[in-house]
């Protein structure tokens, strides 16, 4: 088991080695830079010598007339730049060329919330989906079951950003919640504090909701289907005819058997959510990464886009790892049998 | 006599989509104390039904409609229950569920949960029905499993499932079965997933722990050998019905209905007479001249010195195992499937190849296919006089290979690819093949289908719409479809049951002398391949250690590993009970612990000896013939 985890963290170092390869050939693929293009703007306009000193400076920097390789290495900080290593593993995520900031300031308070919301959604998806599949499941074709699955195919179907158009109505119709924003306008920008932490809450309801339905109801499907399967299998008869009663039965067997796919799952959630939540973001104007992102492949803002997509890859390798953990401490199968081959 | 179960008019109907079916219609029997009733059927014919009723764990769409199921504790004199009136979660119910009936079902495989360890499932069912705290009643569990014959239960209590064989499982199954010292125990089919030897180690079992525990015992079966065997009181039923009830000796002797008649006729026993033909209790209507059998061009049998159709010389396996670490994988060790196998098959007969599950037939069929690839060896394909080295053959030689050479599978159900209808199941090899236009190939799959006894008006359907036994045939249709010379048939009838056994071995037997066939006929039974073969191979832990004549074998068996096989297996005769006595644990498969001359361990590895008469043992060299005679 020791050897297992010890396996699995040294795999992630390669599999984000090679995200980084990927990340940087793709954000380099589409022609010219955000530098270059700058410049023949500055130019047209009529040249300021301290813009293009500040580009001259930041091609220094960054090796940008270098060969993409060392630009690779110099941004990963395998190589000493002008201010020696200094990379994305030595904590330098780069400079944001169109905020003119380094990237860390731009993000600032996003990862945070980002991650809060993200965290949020797929919480929210476990907590939701679970009792929902249960029940579909072991009541198979009752009025519930039948219930639920509609709302479910509702929840596939419905556009999110028309979902949280709606959302977002009826809670400041009903419930006085100001449209937009995960905060009250008055405490952006002030320091932490309780009122503040509860207009949080109160924002976050809505994306939440909206990021999860989808989530939720093909999490819904999957559970049911993978249980009604479980409960059709002799172990649950063997169980039954122990004289096990009918829930204790449930929860021991079946729901435990069904838990791996549920399981599983945590990994490949981490990145829809993550996409999905994207155009949300935009429509409800949450200051997460999602619009940033989209902002900064739109101007070829390299680093900010590099270090923006390497965070998500870093989220998902985690997800996946915590998901393949979690995965062998439930199932003696993978923990015992793992690694023989026939 | 007391009794602990009374079943009075007992009717169950499944409530479905289609209508009503009547599983259980009207039976009553019951079941006297400390004995062992035997219900007897074929599939479909109510005898799980009855048993899930009992234990009120039946599914959704059954209902018990009328009758009552009394219910006897003995510990309890004079208190009796009516499961049938019982809701299945009240709490008299559960606490008799489990705790005073029990059951034991057929799939070890998959009627423990993979998740927990055995110890858990054991004790579980001990907390459910007895206040005991835990260390009680781990104390509890790991004696019941060394009352099983687990040969190390403290350790035994903390495996899982799935590191344990099947026999173990079995046993770990009975040990859930019996924690809770049940008055009466319902044994679905016990022992008709495993090996003979097994299943006789398991009926052995379950013979001691009744004397032991004094409990009741109804036992369901398909299998005649195993009921004249253990039973005291026979049921015979069929579609839901009771046709015969009696002592085991009126049963067996004068069997009344013409059912049961039919029944016993249509299993492979030891002592036929030459020639005679088993006779299925519905037979399969062929079209005798079907024009597959004008073109089909069989091979033509000399009689005397004809060189081999198949010569397997040294045939070795290797598999290596591998042990994961943090620097890849490596190979950790080696298992020896099939170890030095040499053999042959003449033209136009049939070879039966004995042995327990994983002793590597399958292997070795699958080596000759070249469905693996052999570690070491020589395999001699002769093909109509041009000698074929198998285990060289690549790219077109291998393609042509196949059209020679054909393979029938064991699971009737998962070798015929659902999606696919049963024309393109059996024209799929024709195609593969290249072989004629469609309009041929579609000629050539109707009379393949004429020939095996299926309407060809059946094609367009999809394997579901099947039963088990014309599932088998579409598989036979299938393989014979490219009219190969040799059929490797691996256990083509241990999944099916007795009646529908009698049918397709009939039908092989047909095939063979119509289309001059040669078999290698793989089996775990060895009435079925005393009935089917000519002669017989007997395969132990990856070799061979006796091939003879099947006459010769059945009458002088050599080798103690054959005799242990014999000895095991239950004949429908009640005169004939198995004598748990002469089977002695694990021992007689571990070539180590073969007396001289047949030890085989690191030291010594014996030679297959020719005794004369074709008869062939595994001995050591040097060994005096006269004296295995013996």
């Amino acid at each position: 088991m020791f050897t297992y985890f010890v396996h699995r963290v040294l795999v992630m170092i390669p599999t984000l080695l090679v995200i980084s390869i990927l990340t940087f050939v793709i954000i380099q693929l589409p022609p010219g830079d955000y530098l270059s293009n700058h410049l023949e703007e500055l130019k047209s306009q009529g040249e300021s010598a301290s813009a293009m000193a500040k580009i001259e400076f930041y091609r220094e920097q960054y090796a940008l007339d270098k060969s993409p390789l060392e630009q690779y290495a110099r941004w990963m900080g395998f190589w000493p730049g002008p201010d020696g290593f200094s990379g994305l593993i030595q904590g330098n995520w780069g400079q944001s060329f169109a905020y003119d900031l380094p990237v860390k300031e731009v993000i600032g308070d996003r990862l945070g919330l980002s991650f809060l919301i993200n965290f949020s959604t797929i919480l929210f998806i476990y907590i939701v989906a679970f009792p929902i599949g249960v029940y579909s499941a072991t009541r198979q074709y009752s009025i519930g079951d039948y219930g639920f699955t509609l709302i479910g195919y509702l929840g596939l179907a419905t556009p999110n950003f028309l979902l949280a158009m709606v959302l977002l109505y009826y809670a400041n119709v009903y419930f006085g919640i100001s449209i937009g924003g995960l905060m009250d306008d008055k405490y952006i920008n002030q320091p932490w504090s309780f009122e503040k932490a509860m207009s949080v809450f109160d924002h976050m309801i809505v994306p939440v909701i909206v990021i999860g339905t989808s989530g939720t109801a093909s999490m819904i499907r999957r559970l049911r289907a993978n249980l009604l399967d479980e409960l059709q299998k002799q172990y649950v008869t063997t169980a039954k005819a122990k004289g096990v009663p009918r829930l204790k039965a449930l929860i021991k067997y079946p729901i435990r058997m069904s838990l791996n796919p549920f399981i599983a799952d945590i990994g490949n959630l981490l990145p829809d959510v993550i996409s999905g939540s994207v155009i949300v973001s935009m429509v409800l104007s949450l200051p997460t990464v999602g619009p940033l992102l989209l902002e900064a492949l739109r101007n070829q803002d390299q680093y900010m886009a590099g270090s923006l997509l390497m965070f998500l890859a870093l989220l998902t390798v985690v997800g996946m790892f915590i998901s393949d953990v979690l995965l062998a401490v439930l199932d003696p199968r993978i923990r015992l049998t793992g690694g023989a081959t026939k | 006599m007391t009794n602990v179960l009374l079943v009075r008019d007992l009717k169950v109907e499944f409530r479905v989509a289609e209508g009503t079916i009547k599983a259980v219609d009207g039976v009553s029997f019951r079941v006297p104390d400390g004995k062992t009733v035997a219900l007897v059927g074929e599939s479909g014919s109510g005898k799980s039904v009855i048993s899930q009723a009992i234990m009120s764990i039946l599914p959704k769409p059954a209902h018990i409609t009328s009758g009552e199921i009394l219910f006897f504790d003995p510990e309890k004199p004079g208190v009796f229950y009516d499961i049938a009136k019982l809701k299945p979660d009240s709490k008299e119910m559960r606490n008799i569920r489990g705790g005073r009936i029990s059951i034991i079902f057929q799939e070890p495989m998959t009627s423990l949960s993979p998740l927990h360890t055995i110890g858990d499932q054991i004790s579980e069912a001990l907390h459910l029905h007895h206040k005991k705290t835990k260390q009680e009643g781990a104390q509890i569990t790991v004696d019941m499993l060394r009352l099983v014959g687990f040969p190390e239960p403290e350790q035994a209590f903390h495996t899982y499932p799935f590191e344990l064989s099947g026999g173990l499982r079995q046993r770990a199954m009975i040990a859930m079965a019996i924690i809770c010292r049940p008055a009466l125990l319902i044994a679905d089919e016990p022992t008709t997933a495993l090996d003979v030897t097994i299943q006789a180690q398991i009926l052995d079992l379950m013979q001691n722990l009744q004397k032991q525990l004094g409990m009741s015992i109804l036992l369901i079966t398909h299998d005649l050998g195993v009921v004249a065997s253990m039973a005291d009181e026979i049921i015979v039923m069929y579609h839901g019905k009771v046709m015969e009830q009696g002592t085991l000796e009126d049963i067996f002797r004068s069997p009344e209905h013409p059912y049961l008649k039919a029944l016993m006729r249509a299993i492979p026993r030891f002592n036929m007479k030459p020639g005679e033909r088993l006779t299925p209790i519905r037979e399969i209507k062929r079209d005798a001249d079907s024009k597959f059998l004008e073109q089909a061009n069989p091979r033509p049998i000399l009689s005397g010195d004809e060189k081999p159709i198949l010569k397997v010389t040294n045939l070795t396996k290797r598999f290596t195992t591998r042990k994961s670490s943090l620097f890849g994988a490596k190979p950790a060790g080696e298992v020896l499937a099939v170890d030095n196998v040499s053999f042959f098959i003449r033209p136009g007969e049939c070879l039966g190849l004995v042995g327990e599950s994983g002793c590597g037939k399958t292997t070795l069929s699958k080596l000759i296919l070249r469905a693996l690839t052999a570690t070491e060896g020589e395999v001699v394909y002769n093909d109509r006089g041009r000698d074929i080295d198998v285990l060289a053959l690549t790219g077109d030689s291998l393609f042509d290979y196949r059209n020679k050479v054909q393979f029938i599978f064991q699971d009737p159900f998962s070798s015929l690819n659902p999606r696919m209808t049963v024309y393109d199941i059996i024209s799929e090899p024709l195609i593969i093949h290249n072989v004629g236009t469609a309009a041929e190939r579609e000629e050539t799959v109707r009379e393949l289908m004429t020939l095996v006894g299926l309407d060809f008006r059946f094609l367009r359907r999809y394997p579901h719409s099947f039963s088990g036994g014309q599932r088998q045939r579409i598989g036979i249709a299938r393989a014979l479809a490219l009219k190969p010379d040799l059929l490797i048939c691996d256990e083509p009838v241990s999944a099916l049951d007795v009646s529908i056994q009698a049918q397709i071995l009939n039908l092989l037997k047909d095939l063979q002398a119509e289309l001059g066939l040669t078999y290698l006929f793989i089996s775990h039974n060895l009435a079925v391949v005393d009935y089917i073969a000519d002669r017989i191979a007997v395969m132990c832990k990856g070799r061979l250690v006796e091939t003879a004549p099947k006459e010769v074998l059945f009458a002088n068996p050599v080798h103690p590993y054959t005799k242990r096989l014999l000895a095991a297996v239950p004949e429908p005769d009640p005169n004939h009970r198995l004598n748990f006595a002469n089977l002695v644990e694990e021992k007689a498969s571990n070539p180590e612990l073969w007396p001289a001359p047949f030890t085989a361990d690191l030291h010594t590895n014996p030679i297959m000896m020719d005794i004369g008469g074709g008869h062939y043992v595994r001995v050591h060299e040097n060994t005096d013939v006269t004296e295995l005679k013996l």
